[in-house]
């Protein structure tokens, strides 16, 4: 008998979140352009992608952490000690170039330290990750006893409000980090077993997978992105604080999710994840515009977290009902 | 008791033994597995059974024993060691990742790459297409994640897969245990063809038919011991329900 197999298509719809989320931001950028017209221009846009553009870094490594049924609560504290880390070696004579690589390494460090507690250890991800959010908050808060570093050298300051013609590094920074997180989830094993991490950990681990290596490696790469993400906030402000990056872990894992990254494993999407950053950017600028108070960017972002990820969800669980 | 050694075996569990705290779950087990044969191995809840492929799939360590593979001798196995040796298992709970799609499940662990990293998903497709053809499975749309497959065609990618991995030794943990009557037909005659197409096979099954349809030894557990080996010339499935349920 002939068999023909249907290699284009997977016979069930399509996840909407991406197209959902892109429909919101396109809707809510027509709306505000209209209120005003400073929306649009380019200074404007420079600065919501400026912002956006730390939360994106870090929400890429997220999205990784997240696919595997993880999570890193400890990339807010993560950015805090990098930069507390640059700031040490810049006062004590480093080169700038130096200090920053040794820097966004160290982010690695303490994320592949997250790694092997989670996966060595077998130690709930959640557990360890609050551990560590107020191990390296501590450590900051020690070694600074509180205080910030200054007095950086002014070249120092380019990562993080510098030009690159009429764009800013960290928003270059920012688009090669999305290219590399969708190109390493899409086109290497070790994306892909991020994934089956999630999907089924026993799975990979029974076809002689090593399962403990990708789990921290992940782990590291979070942390990376969060020494990345230090090393553009110390630049951007010109000083190590020690409180910098505090409940930044909630607006990268609130992105991930919004953009569709599965918490229970197995799915990610880098693209959500960037749409869901910029929706956020946007929304933050959006009421800014409209002179409504930062109070209330809070409350609404997380409506509209609630609202977003429920009707995924609700989707997602008619989608399997039909095919069982 | 055992009655003589097997020739030509690929596998032997040499005096295997295993507890779990109190419990002995394997106590001084032999068993040869026969090359490009069928073995069975049939026994109650609890006699042992998915322990002994536990420790043959690597998924488990033996407190003591030898385990030979193709002559060479090892304390113990490991998943990727078993896969270096061309052991692939079908477990009961046929270990797929539901969100991956038919060719990501039978590549997994596997990959195929182009330039040394870059996953080459068409060469991937193109094999998986034609493994499926081979094995005459029918699942028509190759994108679909596997946890939206029915329960039969999920336990046939999980074959696919194992078949496909497995150079040398296929075992089978309750191979039809989900499946309706049609799809256990097709399922037994794959599982009978793989002998000639070079496998050698392990069942475990509670189904004494498919058994004796299936197996050319079969092995009794009770226990966690080997309690008799026979061929299936020589006995019933009445007398191996009698057997397993009154033991030795």
């Amino acid at each position: 008998m002939d068999i023909k197999y249907d290699k284009k298509t997977s016979g069930i719809e399509k996840p909407f979140t991406q197209l959902f989320l892109l429909g919101v931001l396109f809707i809510l950028i027509i709306f505000l352009s209209i209120y005003s017209p400073f929306f649009l221009k380019w200074n404007n846009i420079r600065n919501i992608l400026d912002h956006a553009a730390l939360q994106l870094i870090m929400a890429i490594g997220m999205t990784f952490v997240i696919s595997t049924r993880g999570i890193d609560l400890s990339v807010g504290s993560t950015v805090a000690l990098t930069g507390i880390f640059i700031g040490l070696l810049l006062k004590a004579g480093f080169p700038i170039f130096l200090s920053s690589i040794l820097g966004v390494l160290a982010g690695g460090i303490l994320g592949t330290l997250n790694g092997i507690l989670i996966s060595k250890l077998k130690i709930a991800p959640y557990v360890v990750t609050i551990g560590t959010m107020s191990l390296y908050r501590g450590l900051s808060l020690v070694i600074t006893k509180g205080q910030p570093i200054y007095g950086f050298p002014v070249e120092f300051t380019y990562f993080g409000k510098g030009d690159f013609g009429r764009i800013n590094p960290p928003i270059i920074l920012a688009f090669s980090i999305i290219l590399l997180g969708a190109f390493l989830l899409r086109y290497t094993k070790w994306g892909q077993y991020a994934l089956a991490l999630g999907g089924n950990e026993e799975a990979l681990r029974r076809v002689g997978v090593s399962v403990n290596f990708y789990k921290t490696t992940i782990y590291t790469f979070s942390g990376l992105t969060a020494g990345l993400a230090g090393l553009i906030l110390t630049s951007r402000l010109n000083v190590a604080e020690p409180n910098a990056g505090f409940m930044l872990e909630s607006d990268i894992i609130a992105a991930v999710i919004l953009g569709g990254t599965n918490m229970k494993g197995g799915k990610a999407s880098i693209s959500g994840t960037v749409i869901a950053c910029l929706l956020l950017a946007v929304i933050r600028n959006g009421l800014t515009i409209l002179s409504i108070s930062s109070y209330y960017q809070q409350l609404l972002i997380g409506i509209i977290i609630i609202v977003s990820v429920s009707i995924s969800e609700i989707r997602q669980g008619k989608q399997i009902r039909i095919y069982n | 008791m055992i009655k003589g050694k097997i020739e030509n075996t690929f596998a032997s569990l040499e005096n295997i033994s295993k507890s779990f705290g109190k419990i002995n779950a394997l106590n001084n087990v032999n068993i040869d597995i026969e090359k490009n044969k069928i073995t069975a191995i049939v026994g109650d809840n609890g006699s042992g059974k998915s322990t002994l492929i536990k420790i043959l799939s690597g998924s488990l360590k033996p407190d003591s024993g030898n385990i030979y593979i193709d002559g060479e001798n090892y304390k113990y196995l490991t998943p990727k060691l078993a896969h270096e040796k061309g052991i692939s298992t079908v477990y009961q709970d046929l270990s797929l990742d539901n969100y991956r799609d038919v060719s990501g499940n039978i590549f997994l662990g596997r990959e195929l790459t182009k330039y040394g990293f870059i996953l080459d998903y068409e060469r991937m497709e193109d094999e998986t297409e034609t493994l499926l053809k081979d094995l005459d499975i029918h699942i028509p749309y190759f994108k679909t994640p596997v946890g939206y497959l029915s329960g039969g065609q999920r336990q046939s990618v999980a074959i696919a897969r194992a078949i496909f991995q497995g150079k040398n030794l296929i075992i089978f943990d309750e191979p039809t245990a989900a499946m309706g009557v049609k799809e256990t037909k097709a399922t037994n005659e794959l599982i009978k063809s793989l002998p000639d197409r070079g496998f050698t096979v392990l069942v475990i099954s509670h189904d004494m038919h498919q058994v004796l349809h299936l197996a050319d030894r079969i092995f009794i557990m009770e226990h966690g011991e080997i309690i008799d080996n026979v061929s299936k010339t020589n006995i019933t499935v009445m007398d191996l329900m009698e057997r397993i349920s009154n033991g030795s």
